[in-house]
């Protein structure tokens, strides 16, 4: 009993310490910043930005290779924040902010083919084949890539609309504007 | 020597890790999709499966067998495993970051690729000396690689073939990997071991 548990436990030690001392010899300089800048970006890998993914855009924009301004879904706010992290000078005019959208289905020529349920990086339509989708507000990301694979048009990007469940005051800060 | 080259080529050849045991599919299919990547794997794993049966085997010989401790095998051998795993993750996330992001998820799932703890195992049933286990386990793990890579050549090939709809993908590589298994068949009379 006191064999097994101890010889257990020495092996546990001596390959542990021998990783550890590894782990200090191997260890990769990652870039802080990279991780903090993909937490600011949307996340849904849509690609617009023409990098494959958040993670390779936040990489670039860590080594300087990529402007503050080259994600749009995620808008100015976006682009304000990166800026900010980043200690650069951004000129947010040319910054095309059409305010948060969404994607939606026009029900009456959706044809249910499910070509927009496949693409979309968040789950965020719903349907089956023949039946008309639809789109899980909370869940889209903006991102804008089922618009190009509708056959019918059927899907477009909408502001969200101002609803009663979810209007507030303006910021004092933004009424300045 | 003679008996040593035959024993690897045994190893190797006829009794293929995969395709005669039947151990690590799971990397046989996950991996296998591109030649450099399944050669990467399989440089990862021939590393793993040498360096952990010459450790298994330190541990089996001083340590299970001189205290009566076989029951610990399987855990013991699994830590031994696992670690070896981890310093080859270290390693290949230092050497080479793309490999590293190719291989993904089935990295540091070596530690549960049976075709490494079987290895393991059957030196411990063959009863081996520390240079033929560490030969045997290097000459399987090369078979690993061999296969890995010859499979990944074959589906580099299928993805261009005009296969029928319903078998396109997986169902297709495993009809392959079939084949394949039938071809290494016919390495069964060139060494008895």
């Amino acid at each position: 009993m006191l064999m097994s548990v101890g010889s257990l436990a020495v092996m546990g030690l001596t390959l542990g310490s021998v990783l550890g001392v590894a782990s200090r010899y191997l260890a990769v300089e990652a870039d802080p910043i990279e991780a903090e800048l993909q937490a600011m970006l949307p996340g849904s890998q849509c690609g617009q930005c023409g990098y494959v993914g958040c993670a390779q855009a936040a990489a670039a924009l860590a080594k300087g290779e990529a402007a503050v301004t080259l994600c749009p879904p995620g808008g100015k706010a976006t682009a304000e924040a990166l800026a900010a992290r980043l200690g650069v000078k951004v000129d947010l005019s040319k910054v095309s902010d059409k305010g948060p959208e969404i994607a939606e289905v026009t029900e009456e020529i959706c044809i249910g083919c499910c070509r927009c349920m496949k693409v979309c990086p968040t789950d965020a339509i719903v349907g089956a084949a023949k039946q008309i989708h639809n789109v899980i507000r909370e869940a889209c990301t903006g991102c804008s890539s089922c618009v190009e694979v509708c056959p019918t048009e059927a899907l477009g990007m909408m502001p969200i609309a101002v609803t009663l469940q979810h209007w507030t005051w303006p910021k004092p800060a933004s009424a300045h504007h | 020597m003679k008996e040593f080259a035959l024993m690897m080529i045994g190893a190797a050849l006829v009794n293929n890790v995969i395709l005669a045991r039947f151990l690590g599919l799971c990397s046989f299919m996950g991996v296998t999709t591109r030649v450099d990547t399944a050669a990467g794997m399989g440089l990862a794993t021939t590393f793993v499966i040498t360096v952990s049966s010459m450790a298994d085997w330190a541990v089996q010989t001083y340590l299970l067998n001189a205290y009566g401790l076989g029951f610990l095998r399987t855990v013991t051998f699994i830590l031994v495993i696992a670690s070896a795993v981890q310093f080859t993750e270290m390693t290949i996330k230092k050497v080479s970051p793309s490999l590293f992001q190719m291989l993904g998820i089935y990295l540091p799932l070596i530690t549960t690729n049976c075709a490494v703890l079987g290895v393991a195992l059957l030196l411990v049933e063959g009863r081996m000396g520390f240079l033929a286990s560490t030969m045997f386990a290097f000459a399987s793990s090369v078979g690993y690689s061999l296969v890995m890579i010859i499979f990944a050549g074959l589906r580099e090939r299928l993805v261009l073939a005009n296969v029928p709809r319903l078998f396109a993908g997986p169902p297709i590589a495993f009809i392959v990997a079939g084949m394949l298994a039938m071809a290494f068949m016919g390495f069964s009379g060139i060494a008895t071991s």
